[in-house]
């Protein structure tokens, strides 16, 4: 250990007591009626402390926490999966063991349970609709809960003003939020891709302001309620059937009226919702398009000098992500009942972020992976729900520090030069 | 001269007003840009975090029985420039320097998760209720006539302009006298050859992020005491408006960002002169795609060359 190393560990430990004297050392006391600061407790003295030995000892043994973070082991599918031809084989097998279980799993366990799946299938759409935009054209996109909330606001208003259903409104929710996507991307697409990142944090401010204040359209701050869940065919899920003559699931099929088969169709609708969604994002990204995608993302220059078109390319892959939050959005919508311009704020899409960045930009199935992790997790961990979205941004930065490829990293197929 | 255009001119006086502080956060993007070709998403948050410390150390005097003003105000902005800056040099450390020469999105996506991690920080380490402080510095001068509308000038907005003018003075003469600032200029043109040629080019991206956010820190100072609330959210939208300014004045160019800065602001009480002053933001965000679309390299921006 050389002396340079503790030099830079006393210095690092001095910055963090400088950072973290005037933020938690003192506080503002905002209960009395003039304004004071009051010293911090000594237990937060204590925590002080223990983050000051824990810059410290990091710097210390910097190396050796790189090293560290560097071994955490990446997932090796190859030796858990059989040989590529038998791969092969099993895997529309695989596949299809899976879909009949997420099928069969929720009725066997509680409302919950199912209702928890449910979100956290909404998140693995919105996640995966953001990895088109991130991990695979490498957009970063920091507004992607507007064209979630868009979503949502078209299925919430066109059922309530003209009374249209669940799944004539899917299509036109995609549809009005790739057409947002398109209207924002086409003169932002042109330019270098930090641009595209802040405006897209505006435009997901401007959204949420406009839903805010418009009022006499969007109810404002309180929202739209009461909206319609969706129908299996023209039969409802409530106990009664709204219309006269119109007649409800359970009365059809002459069963008991029971809450749960709501749910459990709601659930289901999900699953078909995110079936379709990965299905169709694995063939674009086998289409010359896809391949475009992620080619532009490792070098702009060579793909222009080859012929592609940048802003089409860019465009598209930024309006299907959108049009997939505007499908979550309006399942999201049809879900809860209600909607407001609470569920849609910069900290939505902070999360989709993280769960992107978290699995890995690309991958699909570590986005699923993360989309669960995130969702599970804050369910399970309840009492530390105020540190939530502090532990979000140190994971980012973590993550970007010594794992940027996420925890599932995508499997290319690439190929080295060997040293000879 | 007519009502209108008196009301007007107390338009023009406001929007100056916290067009200049807009300048001062803009300035902190403009820097970290020229030199790295970056956004520095944690700006905002510098910006929230010298008003906190405005406040703390204000707060803290008066309650020592301090109570000359002068005094206090020089406290005040010397600990907060102080405090913010060590804060800006630390995003620099933890975000951006160890993944320099990565993927441009990954530093991206680092100092978004710093600008989270901060603002949350200061939720959890000061509540995240607004914290008001009384108004410190109180009167002005009144012109026009009482009965139809009179303008007001007060002396808080004298100073925000007196404080902005001195500081981008200093910048100016910084940057172009100083050795420092002739380095920060050469990094700006060329990094790598900059480094060749034997200067620290580590040191100078610190020195930018360091510069931009005691600017950002006196802006916090300025519009705390003008407001006279604050809330760990004010650096998001806060942060927003300035990197618009800097686009809107062509970012990488300082003075642009000025230019930039008293246009938005400008712009912004105009707007809420005849809408809904909701709708102002509205308004500031639909200026900068227009200008990314009609002229992306700003009012005084040079154009972009991309290089292989």
């Amino acid at each position: 250990m050389t002396s340079s190393k503790l030099y830079n560990a006393i210095f690092a430990a001095g910055i963090a007591l400088i950072l973290a004297c005037l933020m938690i050392g003192v506080k503002l006391d905002t209960d009395s009626s003039v304004l004071a600061v009051k010293g911090a407790t000594a237990e937060q003295w204590i925590w002080i402390a223990v983050g000051i030995s824990v810059v410290f000892l990091s710097q210390l043994f910097s190396a050796q926490v790189d090293a560290l973070f560097g071994a955490i082991p990446k997932p090796n599918f190859k030796a858990v999966l059989p040989q590529e031809k038998k791969m092969a084989v099993l895997k529309p097998w695989l596949i299809s063991a899976v879909i009949v279980g997420m099928l069969i799993w929720p009725f066997m366990v509680s409302r919950g349970t199912v209702d928890l799946a449910t979100l956290t299938l909404i998140y693995i759409m919105l996640g995966l609709g953001l990895n088109i935009v991130v991990g695979l054209a490498g957009l970063l996109d920091l507004g992607f809960v507007a064209f979630y909330a868009v979503g949502a606001y078209t299925y919430a208003l066109l059922s309530q003003y003209f009374g249209m259903s669940f799944w004539a409104c899917l299509p036109i929710s995609a549809g009005l939020a790739a057409l947002f996507g398109f209207l924002l991307g086409f003169p932002v697409l042109r330019l270098r891709g930090d641009y595209l990142a802040i405006v897209t944090l505006g435009f997901g401010e401007i959204i949420r302001i406009l839903l805010n204040n418009w009022t006499s359209l969007t109810g404002g701050p309180n929202g739209i309620s009461g909206i319609d869940k969706p129908t299996l065919f023209g039969l409802e899920f409530n106990r009664r059937a709204k219309e006269e003559g119109a007649m409800t699931f359970h009365e059809y099929f002459d069963m008991d009226y029971s809450s749960s088969y709501k749910v459990i169709f709601l659930y289901l609708i999900a699953v078909l919702l995110v079936i379709c969604v990965i299905y169709l994002i694995n063939r674009l990204m086998r289409m010359p398009i896809g391949r475009a995608w992620e080619a532009l993302r490792e070098d702009e220059i060579a793909c222009r000098s080859l012929g592609l078109n940048r802003t089409a390319i860019k465009l598209s892959a930024f309006t299907l992500g959108a049009s997939t939050a505007g499908f979550a959005g309006c399942f999201f919508a049809a879900r809860q009942g209600f909607i407001s311009p609470e569920s849609f704020i910069f900290i939505e899409s902070a999360i989709i972020l993280a769960i992107v960045v978290l699995g890995g930009m690309g991958s699909q199935m570590g986005i699923i992976f993360a989309a669960i992790i995130m969702t599970i997790l804050p369910e399970l961990a309840r009492e530390f729900s105020e540190y939530r979205m502090l532990l979000f941004g140190l994971l980012m930065v973590v993550m970007m520090r010594w794992r940027p490829e996420g925890l599932v990293p995508i499997k290319r197929p690439n190929l080295e030069l060997k040293q000879q | 001269m007519s009502e209108f255009s008196l009301y007007l001119l107390q338009q023009l006086i406001n929007g100056l007003t916290i067009g200049s502080t807009y300048a001062l956060i803009a300035i902190g993007y403009t820097m970290v840009y020229g030199i790295i070709g970056m956004i520095n998403f944690a700006h905002g948050e510098i910006y929230m975090i010298g008003s906190y410390v405005t406040f703390i150390v204000i707060a803290g005097l008066l309650g020592m029985g301090i109570v000359s003003l002068p005094i206090i105000l020089v406290i005040a902005l010397v600990v907060a420039m102080f405090i913010a800056s060590t804060y800006g040099w630390t995003v620099e450390r933890v975000a951006y320097r160890p993944l320099r020469g990565s993927n441009r999105l990954i530093p991206l996506i680092s100092a978004i998760g710093m600008s989270i991690f901060l603002q949350n920080f200061v939720v959890l380490a000061q509540g995240s209720r607004d914290v008001a402080l009384p108004p410190q510095i109180i009167g002005g001068w009144n012109f026009g006539d009482p009965s139809t509308f009179e303008v007001s000038l007060s002396y808080m907005q004298v100073l925000i302009f007196a404080v902005t003018f001195i500081s981008m003075t200093l910048l100016t003469l910084f940057i172009s006298r100083s050795r420092m600032g002739r380095a920060c200029r050469a990094c700006s043109e060329d990094l790598g050859m900059t480094n060749l040629l034997g200067i620290d080019t580590n040191k100078i991206i610190a020195l930018t992020f360091i510069v931009g956010a005691a600017l950002a820190a006196i802006a916090g100072l300025l519009l705390g005491l003008y407001y006279g609330v604050v809330n760990p959210f004010v650096g998001f939208i806060a942060g927003l408006k300035a990197f618009t300014a800097a686009v809107l004045g062509g970012i990488g160019s300082i003075p642009g960002a000025v230019l930039g800065g008293l246009i938005l602001g400008v712009t912004e009480a105009m707007t809420s002169a005849f809408f809904p002053s909701e709708y102002k933001d509205v308004v500031s965000f639909g200026l900068l795609v227009m200008i990314l679309l009609f002229r992306p390299s700003g009012l005084l921006g040079k154009p972009e060359v991309e290089k292989v």
